[in-house]
């Protein structure tokens, strides 16, 4: 075989390892679900087209020039769209490093290197840029129809964006591996991912509350002192919107420039890849030299049963990247708060449902961490102690943690408005309970280090904690502004939860 | 012999999958003894263990620890047994030392004199450089003892292991080994399944052959051998020998 031959061969290889490991996520691995996952798929795709058409029907008559505003907008977009493939790619590349076995075996293959990794990188972006032409779609194709042929151009600029910030995060990700070890990359790399995505859009929120009191990202973006601030038209800077809107030039440069940053990537990284990859396979956590041996601590089996579901939440990468990028989302309602001292706005009360919201989707996390996420059932089954006090400690771990985490918040809104935060407070406790429930209702065995597919396990368990959060949120709101209302929330949230317990393997 | 004075008396277990796995099982094992289960993949072995361990509920028999019913009081009788599996189950994010912690606090040990048990489990057992690494960088071996450490941590007047030897080098096999013939030295009952029948012969004081999900010999080697009328042959020839008996009938 000819060495173009094989190159074309591996990256038919890395791109049916890709395709096979996302139709994994959505099956939860099984082959059998295939075809209802893909027809669940073009649905999703089909309604999509709804929210992608109130979001940017209104944008698809632009025509150039553009006045200032509207090119922030359609920039702003982009660099968020950026931002969320980059959060998306360093997370695929760390999956690269730590997860795929077949090291050994391309290191011991008689092939270069240098060109099998740069091939490898490729397949990287390639695979991110395919799922983001995947996601924009329904957007891009809202726009075509609105407003034509012209928009087609939206797609190239999707592409451009995708092998950007896929050679972005292979650089920070090796360049990561360098500085701090391999160890800690799969840390701040897991946490990185978690937070870039969501950062854009808070820092904007966050400007938004400062400047103008909402959590509307778009009044910085539409503010006069935003279009007094930015360059010129013509300037550089205005290249990505340019491109969006049909500009051959710019489409052309702006592609080159993803291409050209990607070449620059294989060409420095794909030699280093190989040693990246296999620091990564060895990696070991080093030992605490000289760390003190201290007597064991006391107390009653729960309590041993507690102590080591804190230790291994305290411990786990994925929760702490999660935890973090869900109280990065309380950062904008708490300086609503804040705000608001001086305020009589009502903009308060929004802050409720988002402390709800956050609580059960965290506790659901939680829950399936320490009830299904158990490493070592077989240790705990053979353990002294009833089975029910096992679960119990484990709801208590749940509990306590949403209460360390969510109670300096609540506080601080009892200071403002003393009612909200009580019936904050019994809304976050009742979405957690139920995100618990559920959990546990459709407990399986598995691993802690199947909690980022925990999702795929059971589609049911997912939307029902997801409704459920969703139904105490808007319950709760309801309650401090239209007390009928949420009576009628409420009772539909429940019922939501009985359904679920209906269906759970639980009651089977 | 009572049932006090056996640290394991099993009868008539039954546990049936879509065939019949264990089959109206009879077993007595001697408190003080180190009994090894060999027989054929699929015999049973493993299923019979998990039903005394308490990780399965049997469909029919009896099971009793040390006198105490395991099916009326499972918690007494966990209490003074511990098991340790072929794939061994610890947590990657802890360190051996806090792995022991955990598996004290659960059987309600003393912390004061378990944490320098645990210390010097995992000093035998070669583990001194790694204890204060998390386990998540160990090899199998490592794992696997790591886990007897946490089934002796709490001191078990029973241990019950799953083929503990697979995966392990010869040094750490004869670690394993070492430690689980000074437990029956001290007065402690080891029941272990293995298909490596060398380590049956050798360490065993009696052996269990099943099959199909019965007993179908037991004794020592002598009287192993003197059942069979084979009086100068392995171990290895006498499981062969009735092994196939038992699959030709």
């Amino acid at each position: 075989m000819t060495r173009a031959a094989t190159l074309a061969w591996f990256a038919r290889h890395e791109l049916r390892l890709a395709w096979r490991e996302w139709l994994s996520m959505i099956t939860a691995g099984r082959r059998r679900r295939t075809r209802a996952a893909i027809i669940g798929l073009a649905l999703f795709g089909a309604i999509m087209h709804l929210p992608a058409w109130a979001v940017v029907g209104r944008y698809a008559d632009l025509q150039p020039p553009l006045d200032k505003t509207a090119l922030i907008v359609i920039t702003a977009t982009i660099m968020l769209s950026w931002a969320l493939m980059l959060s998306q790619a360093i997370e695929s590349v760390t999956r690269v490093f730590y997860a795929r076995a077949d090291l050994d075996l391309i290191m011991s293959s008689p092939v270069r290197l240098a060109e099998i990794f740069s091939v490898r990188i490729a397949a990287i972006a390639l695979s991110v840029t395919s799922m983001a032409l995947l996601l924009a779609t329904p957007f891009v194709d809202v726009l075509l129809i609105e407003g034509g042929a012209r928009w087609l151009a939206a797609f190239v600029v999707v592409a451009a964006v995708g092998l950007s910030a896929a050679a972005t995060a292979i650089a920070i990700t090796i360049v990561l591996f360098r500085l701090i070890g391999p160890a800690r990359t799969r840390l701040v790399a897991q946490i990185l991912a978690a937070v870039i995505g969501a950062g854009f859009v808070i820092m904007l929120q966050i400007a938004a509350i400062v400047s103008y009191g909402t959590l509307s990202r778009f009044a910085v973006l539409t503010s006069d002192a935003a279009a007094a601030i930015a360059p010129d038209p013509d300037s550089l800077v205005w290249l990505p919107a340019r491109a969006a809107l049909g500009d051959p030039q710019a489409l052309l440069i702006l592609l080159a420039a993803g291409l050209l940053l990607l070449g620059i990537v294989m060409m420095v990284f794909s030699p280093r890849f190989a040693d990246t990859a296999i620091s990564a396979a060895a990696q070991g956590v080093s030992s605490r030299a000289g760390a003190q041996i201290r007597s064991f601590r006391g107390g009653s089996r729960q309590q041993a049963l507690r102590r080591k579901e804190f230790m291994l939440l305290r411990r786990d990468p994925w929760l702490i990247s999660q935890t973090l990028m869900q109280l990065l989302y309380l950062v904008p309602p708490a300086l609503l708060l804040w705000r608001s001292y001086s305020d009589t706005s009502q903009a308060v009360i929004l802050i409720t449902p988002v402390i709800v919201m956050a609580a059960g989707q965290l506790a659901g996390g939680l829950a399936w961490l320490t009830i299904s996420g158990e490493d070592a059932p077989e240790l705990v089954a053979t353990a002294p102690l009833p089975a029910a006090r096992i679960v119990r400690a484990k709801i208590e771990v749940v509990l306590i943690t949403i209460a360390v985490i969510f109670a300096p918040l609540v506080l601080a809104l009892a200071w403002v408005a003393p009612w909200q935060a009580l019936a904050t407070t019994a809304a976050v406790l009742i979405a957690t309970i139920s995100s618990t429930a559920i959990q546990l209702w459709f407990r399986i065995q598995a691993r802690r280090s199947q909690f980022r597919r925990r999702q795929t396990s059971s589609r049911l368990a997912t939307f029902a904690e997801a409704f459920s959060s969703i139904g105490w949120a808007a319950t709760a709101a309801l309650a401090i502004a239209l007390p009928e209302a949420a009576v009628i929330c409420g009772l539909m949230t429940a019922g939501l939860l009985f359904a679920a317990w209906k269906l759970s393997p639980a009651r089977s | 012999m009572t049932p006090e004075s056996s640290a394991l008396a099993v009868r008539g277990l039954t546990k049936c999958f879509e065939r019949p796995a264990v089959d109206g099982l009879d077993l007595v094992v001697r408190a003080g003894e180190f009994y090894a289960l060999v027989g054929p993949n699929g015999a049973g072995k493993t299923t019979t263990l998990r039903m005394v361990a308490g990780l399965l509920k049997p469909d029919a028999g009896d099971i009793a620890i040390f006198g105490i019913d395991a099916l009326d009081d499972p918690i007494a009788a966990k209490q003074v047994m511990a098991w340790v599996s072929d794939e061994p189950m610890i947590y990657d994010k802890l360190t051996p030392l806090e792995y022991l912690e955990f598996v004290s606090g659960l059987w309600g040990v003393d912390p004061a004199s378990s944490g320098h048990t645990a210390r010097e489990l995992l000093v035998s057992l070669g583990l001194e450089p790694h204890l204060h690494e998390r386990c998540e960088g160990f090899s199998k071996g490592m794992r696997q003892k790591v886990a007897l450490a946490g089934a002796l941590v709490h001191d078990p007047q029973l241990i019950i292991l799953d083929e503990p030897l697979t995966g392990l080098d010869a040094v750490s096999a004869r670690h394993v080994k070492g430690l689980l013939a000074e437990r029956v030295r001290r007065g402690g009952t080891v029941i272990m399944t293995t298909h490596i029948l060398e380590v049956a012969e050798r360490m065993a004081d009696r052996i269990g052959v099943i099959a199909a999900g019965r007993i179908v010999a037991e004794g020592t080697l002598a009287e192993l051998r003197q059942q069979n009328g084979r009086t100068d042959t392995s171990l290895e020839e006498l499981f062969i020998a009735l092994v196939d008996v038992e699959s030709a009938a």
